[in-house]
């Protein structure tokens, strides 16, 4: 039970790139530094310069006093060197130049000790246009520190007088960084962009009938004042209060609701199954399944961090390509993954080899759209860029959540989950969690449940989906979520 | 095994930061008042290698350096941190830390004593920055061509190599001055093979506080020949059960269920906050009288191994429940300052960017008495788990899960059919009570543990033995 699952991700989320057409008035700092090292390269081989800078505060409140006020800086740079088809990769958590120099020389070496590889290489600008998608806001620039600590007070003491069965409030924090990035090439990718971000959290433990329970709220924005702090006490409050007396339910097959949370969690393990280098290297149950049903005729699932809402929206992948909108799954069926720029030349390669050896296929794959790159993320200047989703959903039905319940009449509503790392398998699609929630009788939520796990598999849950709710929520990570019912899933409890 | 000389490696014994300037910091620190302060100075490097898909798909290396500053006034803590060891900077970042105080003398109780540094021991004879990278490159050919010779089945390798070495000094102003040199090397390997049921996945992992040598005692080609017969083994397994079973763990493995069950409950800021379960019950019986659960970041070699913890602290063996009684919880500085007593060794922190708290370093139950394949025979029905994955709690109410990457039906006293991947889910204080024989045996596992976002290496371990009731996630009702 981290704290977080809202900031924590979030600050793992990546690169944001506003569009390079709204200028700044100064030219960005890490843009000239970056341009610097590269230019410094000979022209035989491909270099690239990512680097980044972040600035941030984290305020935990606890019994009405501040517990800690952390201030943090960091910066560095992660550079990429392909020579003849080898990569190599180094990083410095510095901008200091003779650092970066060093990593740029320690990059060129380990290349040399790489297989070589004909798909390997950075991308070139591709045209693509570029979606603009402004992740900065001022009003958090300049909100002051006492606000900040006064939003963490009010939080935890909203919290801990919410309701007299809350017996703990462990941490009520405030958090935020403002980031800043830079991505340019001996190719000629030249990207830069700023974004911050924001946010509360809180955990509330609740006691009574011989039991304990606990849950998080949280809200995360741009902008302070778009915090939604009614929503993160209201939720602290309701989701432990309501799972006082829970028990486990009989063992069976069950009908469940999804919370959004839930949803987004089992959206994020599909995203990596949708990863285009995974699906290629056989390391997701999806592999090799493109045209084909995967899912009920209810799912539809989109990559598009060119929608502004998505806090993972963003003009400029890790690569320095423009984001863009995918339709991976249409009414069911498989329609493609997500590529960085590696994964893109592996997948063109393949298809080609296969269209040669079916003769009079008449589909133009080598040249198709559904390859293209522009899907990098990175987790930080100390990795290399990967394939992987940032803002991906189900598209949402009509449904509220009351009238999901209503559909599925007879179920279970999961509330939260554990252990979607040690139990969900998106190579052999193997599923089973942990699971706290409510049982749903006649429609309507009824006691509360505990200690029970739900599986099935990934392949049979999206063959199985009832009802793809309405009230989309874009939550912090790559995913979105929304109520989500699913049938026939195995409940293990008493 | 030849070390070969490399440039960039700091000297031994060179420190990251004088005495004159660890003076002038604290000091800093505290002249708005306060109670205490502390300087950590960190410099870390790491190398890695990746063989995936038959090629050496990448090498990455880096460098982290830099300090965390943190002032204690009254209850409030304030944390500043610089990513260098310049004076001006980190001047500054004891400025900003220095901004909560509002009470206290501003004062260091005692003087840092200068040059008087205990420095851990560095055991590691191999250095990371010393492994000439054709050595690294080969290491991972050698475990890839081994798990590709063990069947056609087997689609896909992975395999990893990392080695990272770490420095630091941290002083205070209550007199503590230390240093240490942490060694960490690992290597991993990660297939997936495809049978008539789709795929199945296995890794396998070495990991242990030491240098390059490790490879000198386990080749890459033990490591390799286990994660493919484990993902060969799976080919032929069917869907796990579900509802209450007996289950039997293999040493080692099962580790992970007492870090989950009960270890993070016994860190003493889930105890100080009342979100934990085991809060008050100091001195009664928590667990079966067999178990007896130790945290020892002595152990030799171990991931969770250190020589000072990240707050300077000796690492030491604490005993945490002795034949099924509570004994202690875990403790770092801040906690046992206010309990007016010692930290046990277990403040941790991730790196100089973050605030050292309680954490679990190596912990495992001390062997029993029992043979180990008398427990298994012993037990008509049940499922025998020999590796487990990562697990999570919810430390309010105790319930916890565990996830099972390789386990077998036991059937009239033997192990039978291979299980899917699943997680159990228990109580951690209902499982204590359920383990019934402990074994003679021991096996220790290395796992990376996250808490409050920070990541941090630990050790897991445990004799074979038995649980009487634990609930399995499977789909079969059969």
């Amino acid at each position: 039970m981290g704290r977080g699952e809202g900031a924590l991700a979030a600050r793992k989320q990546l690169v944001d790139m506003p569009a390079g057409g709204r200028s700044e008035a100064v030219r960005p700092e890490l843009l000239g530094i970056a341009e610097q090292l590269v230019a410094a390269s000979p022209s035989e081989e491909e270099v690239e310069v990512f680097i980044s800078r972040s600035r941030g505060t984290s305020i935990r409140a606890y019994r009405g006093e501040v517990e800690s006020l952390e201030s943090s800086e960091i910066s560095g740079a992660g550079v990429r060197v392909v020579i003849d088809g080898r990569q190599g990769f180094s990083y410095a958590a510095s901008l200091d130049e003779a650092l970066l120099l060093a990593a740029l020389e320690d990059a060129r070496d380990n290349a040399r000790f790489a297989t070589p590889d004909e798909h390997a290489g950075l991308p070139a600008p591709d045209g693509a246009s570029v979606a603009p998608v402004d992740g900065w806001s001022n009003e958090l620039a300049t909100f002051s520190i006492e606000d900040k600590v006064a939003m963490a007070l009010q939080v935890e003491s909203r919290v801990r007088g919410g309701d007299p069965r809350i017996t703990e409030v462990p941490f009520a924090d405030y958090e935020d960084a403002m980031i800043e990035e830079a991505v340019v090439s001996t190719l000629g990718i030249c990207a830069s962009a700023r974004r911050n971000w924001c946010s509360v959290s809180v955990q509330a433990i609740a006691s009574g009938m011989d039991s304990s329970a606990t849950s998080t709220g949280f809200s995360v924005s741009r902008d302070p004042a778009l915090l939604n702090i009614d929503r993160a006490v209201r939720d602290a409050l309701e989701r432990s209060v309501r799972l006082l007396g829970a028990r486990p339910v009989r063992s069976g097959q069950f009908s469940i609701v999804m919370d959004a949370r839930v949803t987004a969690a089992l959206l994020a393990v599909i995203a990596g199954a949708l990863s285009g280098e995974r699906a290629h290297r056989g390391q997701s149950f999806l592999e090799g399944r493109s045209g084909e049903r995967i899912a009920g005729d209810l799912v539809s699932i989109v990559e598009d961090p060119t929608n502004p809402a998505a806090l993972g929206a963003s003009s400029y992948d890790a690569e320095g390509l423009a984001c863009r909108r995918h339709v991976l799954v249409a009414d069911g069926v498989l329609e493609g993954f997500v590529y960085d720029t590696y994964a893109s030349r592996l997948a063109r390669g393949q298809a080609a080899g296969n269209d040669s050896q079916a003769a009079g296929s008449d589909r133009l794959v080598a040249g198709s759209d559904r390859f293209a790159a522009g899907s990098a993320v990175r987790s930080g200047f100390s990795t290399a860029p990967v394939a992987g989703c940032r803002a991906i959903s189900f598209q949402p039905g009509d449904m509220t959540f009351d009238q999901v319940l209503e559909r599925v009449h007879t179920g279970l509503f999961v509330q939260s989950v554990t252990g979607i790392h040690s139990g969900v398998n998106p190579v052999s699609g193997d599923f089973s969690v942990g699971a706290e929630g409510l049982m749903i009788r006649g429609g309507s939520l009824a006691e509360p449940v505990r200690k029970v796990t739900i599986a099935s598999t990934l392949q049979r849950m999206l063959q199985s989906v009832l009802v793809v709710g309405g009230e989309l929520e874009w939550l912090p990570g790559p995913a979105a979520g929304q109520p989500l019912a699913i049938a026939d899933l195995s409940v293990s409890g008493s | 095994m030849s070390a070969l000389e490399n440039a960039e490696e700091p000297a031994p014994g060179e420190p990251l930061l004088d005495g004159r300037l660890i003076g002038e910091v604290l000091s800093e620190a505290l002249r708005r008042g306060g109670d205490f302060a502390e300087v950590y100075a960190e410099d870390r490097r790491g190398s890695s290698a990746v063989f995936e898909d038959g090629k050496v798909s990448e090498l990455s290396s880096g460098t982290d350096r830099g300090a965390g500053i943190r002032v204690v006034s009254g209850g409030t803590t304030g944390f500043a941190h610089v990513p260098d060891l310049t004076e001006a900077g980190l001047m500054e970042a004891a400025r900003v830390a220095s901004a909560v105080a509002r009470s206290g003398s501003g004062e260091p109780e005692r003087l840092v004593a200068v040059g008087e540094a205990p420095s851990g021991v560095r055991k590691a004879k191999w250095l990371p920055g010393e492994v000439p990278k054709q050595t690294q490159v080969e290491l991972l050919r050698r475990a890839d061509a081994e798990a590709r010779g063990a069947g056609g089945s087997i689609r896909q390798v992975v395999v990893s190599y990392a080695g990272s070495r770490r420095r630091f000094v941290v002083a205070s102003s209550d007199g503590v001055l230390a240093a240490d040199d942490q060694v960490r090397t690992r290597l991993g390997v990660s297939c997936v093979a495809l049978g008539d049921g789709g795929f199945q996945t296995a890794y396998e992992t070495v990991a242990q506080t030491a240098g390059f040598e490790i490879f000198d005692e386990v080749t890459p080609e033990e490591i390799a020949r286990v994660a493919a017969d484990r993902a060969l083994v799976k080919l032929a397994a069917r869907p796990a059960p579900r509802g209450a079973t007996v289950v039997v763990l293999a040493p080692g493995s099962g580790g992970v269920l007492f870090h989950e069950a009960c270890g993070h409950g016994l860190e003493a800021d889930h105890i100080a906050k009342g979100s934990s379960v085991f809060a008050g019950r100091i001195g009664e019986a928590v667990a079966s009288p067999l178990v007896t659960l130790v945290d020892d970041g002595a152990f030799d070699r171990g991931w969770g191994s250190c020589d000072f913890d990240d707050e300077g602290q000796p690492a030491s063996r604490s005993v945490l429940v002795q034949d099924g009684v509570l004994t202690d919880y875990m403790w770092d500085r801040l906690r046992a300052r206010t309990e007016h007593r010692s930290s046990s060794g277990n403040g941790r922190r991730q790196s100089y960017r973050h605030l050292p708290m309680v954490r679990m370093t190596n912990t495992y139950v001390l062997p029993g008495a029992e043979d180990p394949e008398e427990v298994i025979a012993q037990t008509p029905k049940g499922v025998y788990v020999r590796k487990l994955g990562g697990g999570q709690v919810n430390t309010v109410t105790g319930d916890f899960v565990f996830g099972m990457t390789e386990a077998y039906l036991i059937e009239n006293g033997a192990v039978g059919e291979p299980l899917r991947d699943a997680n159990l889910i228990g109580n951690g204080p209902e499982v204590l009570r359920n383990v019934d024989v402990v074994a003679s045996d021991f096996g220790i596992e290395p796992g990376t543990c996250g808490k409050d976002g920070q990541l941090a290496p630990v050790g897991c371990g445990q004799p074979t033995l038995r649980v009487t009731e634990v609930t399995i996630g499977g789909t079969s009702s059969g």
